[in-house]
């Protein structure tokens, strides 16, 4: 609690081992201050956090690697001696640090960044070592709040697939975003904060599959005579000309089945493709919180 | 390595590296030495010929005023004044008419001196002091006694201070231990100002420059705190050794240069008798060889004991609490509104601590040695006085809670502080701080 303001309210939450999952919401919807207790910068004025079953604790410092929305570094600093620090900090020998900071050097390929002082670089370097920094002492529960605000694309994408190695390597990543778009690409579980409650958590599939519409889409290639069809399209979709063809939306009651309108589709046009149309994350999102606001 | 250690390590790196440490350690004694030796370099430089007409009315300084370098006596025998002043303004600058009148009926001449601007107090004081020994000698003949009979009457008095304490008489230093305390506690004044500050800065840097999210996702915020303080300790005590060192070197360098030119030209300026001249300066050698003899009177082991101590508690009580304003400021402009009440007990004990040295064991001097914000300077103003034992030990006991009272406050204040990004604090703020957190 800061002051009399509530930043997050009874909250119970799980982030499976080995997912990638994606903490959403709105501006001031608590996302930072949900992660600021993970990472133990602040600690829950009630609650328990646990980590591999065990109580959450400085021990646990070492396994965490977080990367704050608030991005910053020292200015007058060398590039690679802050690097060694900060992986120190997490618990690292300077030896161990030293090698693994070459790993990364290489492998974004900015060898020749060592001795260069971070007042130095552009904006987008200084990004990507931002990155490093949070990944240095191989983490197994990497935290990215807004990960991919402020970067160019080019460095948006290089981070992205960073992020996907290091999942693919066994890492437990939890980030933090507004944008929809990224969860799609990205995640395998979600949860959505909204004015310090979660209103939705699960993992990717389950939560589209709890919001399927049973809407599908068909495009034929001739125009379907509706007047004489079983079928009801949903409304102004009905034969809209497009590349593939005309395209249909139908919404199927729950007592009949796809194939049902399949079957009798193809007597009357010869079908182009056929397929349910699933709600995208920024529907979702959308409908959840507008719910949320006009139950107020 | 302790994550601590780490901390204090880069802390102390990092400044002891830089130019600007660099370059202090060295200017440093330099300034100081300046300082000391400037205004006596000055004087000796000063050249200006200052030249006196003598219109003497009384016939009592006839061939009296002697000449000297600076000064050039001029007798004029005319009775004119206002063509002698009349000529003195074409002269210009650093020409004056003494006027002496008749004597009164105390046998005093009135005595005026004509000049353009404002005649210096250099001169006027040569001319009264010339004039007051010629008067002096004159009354000493009128009375029958012989002036030279009262030259060589100089008696001079030295008292020796003895404390009585428990392990018998010994000899005392009131003068030595007037300038030991004086300096000890100027010095913990110096540095708590100028380190103190500096944690502030290097807080602050670290908050506006959102680098502290980072640093206590690894570290708690006490660790980040205490590291800094420690650190930055360390960097004051070894510009502190440098400086004493260099300024040893220079000023014994400088010492050598100057010494064997200064006395001579005094004497120049001078109008003392030879033989005068030697006593005061044998006088001001004596004086200052007492003092170093009383060095030796002062307890220095158990001020040297008594430094360390309160040079560490006043340093890290008063840098916890500028820590504290550092977390809670991302400008320096916001800095002012709480540097205030945290500078203000500094500044009032070096004030007070005049006040202390004259009376070392009074009721002031006592509460102000007691309370921790004040106790760093005035116990160590006191100290080379011989307080007694048990206020030594409340005053240590005292700044110990007080040491550890202002790291938790502060260590409060810090934890909310740091992360309080683009809002501007307030004191009412700041105390919904330490109630929630």
């Amino acid at each position: 609690m800061y002051g009399a303001y509530t930043a997050l309210d009874k909250l119970s939450f799980c982030i499976p081992k080995g997912s990638v999952f994606g903490l959403l919401g709105p501006n001031g919807a608590g996302k930072t201050s949900l992660i600021r207790i993970i990472t133990q910068i602040t600690a829950p004025d009630s609650g328990e956090v646990f980590f591999e079953g065990n109580p959450l604790s400085p021990e646990h410092i070492g396994r965490i690697g977080y990367l704050p929305e608030e991005r910053g570094l020292y200015k007058k600093s060398k590039v690679g001696e802050q690097l060694l620090y900060f992986a120190q900090l997490k618990g690292m020998s300077r030896d161990q640090a030293m090698e693994r900071a070459k790993d990364w050097f290489i492998r974004l390929d900015i060898k020749d960044w060592w001795d260069k002082n971070v007042e130095d670089l552009s904006k987008g370097m200084a990004q990507k070592l931002q990155f490093i920094v949070s990944v240095i002492h191989q983490p197994e529960f990497i935290i990215l709040d807004e990960p991919f605000s402020g970067f160019d694309p080019v460095n948006s994408d290089i981070i992205r697939d960073e992020i996907l190695r290091l999942h693919s390597e066994g890492a437990t990543i939890l980030f933090s975003t507004h944008r929809m778009e990224t969860v799609e690409e990205l995640c395998t579980h979600i949860m959505l904060l909204n004015k310090s409650r979660k209103v939705l958590e699960g993992s990717v599939k389950e939560v589209r599959n709890s919001f399927k519409t049973n809407q599908f889409t068909a495009v034929t290639r001739s125009p379907v005579d509706f007047s004489s069809f079983a079928w009801e399209p949903v409304a102004e979709t009905m034969n809209v000309e497009s590349e593939q063809g005309w395209k249909s939306s139908f919404r199927i009651p729950p007592d009949r089945r796809s194939n049902e309108l399949v079957l009798d589709l193809i007597q009357v046009a010869e079908l182009a493709s056929f397929q349910e149309d699933m709600p995208g994350f920024h529907e979702i999102f959308k409908q959840v919180v507008g719910r949320q606001s006009t139950n107020e | 390595m302790s994550k601590i250690s780490l901390i204090i390590q880069r802390e102390y790196l990092i400044r002891v590296r830089k130019k600007s440490f660099i370059i202090m350690t060295i200017i440093g004694p330099v300034l100081f030495a300046a300082v000391m030796i400037l205004p006596a370099w000055l004087a000796m430089q000063d050249s200006s010929e200052n030249h006196v007409l003598v219109l003497d009315q009384s016939g009592m300084f006839q061939d009296k005023f002697k000449s000297r370098k600076g000064l050039e006596f001029e007798y004029v025998r005319g009775q004119n004044e206002e063509q002698e002043k009349a000529s003195l303004r074409e002269k210009g600058e650093h020409h004056f008419l003494l006027l002496i009148g008749k004597p009164d009926e105390s046998g005093l001449p009135p005595v005026r001196v004509f000049g353009q601007g404002n005649t210096p107090l250099e001169v006027i004081s040569a001319l009264e002091k010339q004039m007051n020994t010629e008067l002096k000698n004159r009354f000493l003949q009128q009375s029958g006694i012989d002036p030279k009979l009262v030259e060589s009457i100089r008696p001079e008095v030295e008292i020796q201070t003895t404390v009585l304490s428990d392990e018998g008489e010994k000899e005392g230093g009131s003068l030595a231990a007037t300038i030991v305390g004086y300096g000890a506690g100027f010095l913990i004044y110096i540095f708590i100002f100028l380190y103190g500050s500096q944690i502030m800065m290097s807080v602050m840097e670290e908050k506006s420059g959102r680098i502290v999210e980072l640093l206590v996702s690894s570290v708690k915020p006490f660790e980040l705190m205490m590291g800094k303080i420690l650190g930055v300790a360390l960097v004051g005590l070894t510009q502190f050794v440098l400086w004493m060192a260099l300024s040893f070197a220079v000023s014994t360098a400088a010492g050598n240069l100057f010494m064997d030119k200064l006395p001579k030209e005094k004497a120049g300026q001078e109008v003392l008798k030879a033989g005068e001249m030697e006593k005061v300066q044998q006088k001001a050698e004596s004086k200052g060889m007492a003092a170093l003899s009383e060095l030796k009177n002062v307890n220095i082991i158990t001020i040297s004991i008594c430094f360390i101590i309160f040079f560490l508690g006043g340093y890290l009580m008063y840098s916890a609490l500028f820590a504290a304003i550092g977390s809670a400021i991302e400008s320096q402009q916001e800095a002012q509104q709480f540097m205030l009440p945290v500078t203000i007990p500094i500044i009032l004990s070096i004030i007070l601590a005049q006040f202390v040295i004259k009376d070392p064991n009074g009721n002031l001097a006592f509460w102000l040695s007691v309370f921790p914000l004040t106790s760093p300077i005035i116990m160590m103003v006191r100290v080379p006085f011989e307080p007694p034992l048990w206020q030594i030990i409340v005053s240590v006991a005292a700044l110990v809670l007080g040491f550890l009272g202002t790291v938790w406050l502060a260590g409060k204040i810090f934890r909310v502080g740091i992360l309080m990004y683009g809002k501007k604090v307030t004191w009412t703020e700041l105390a919904r701080w330490l109630r929630h957190s």
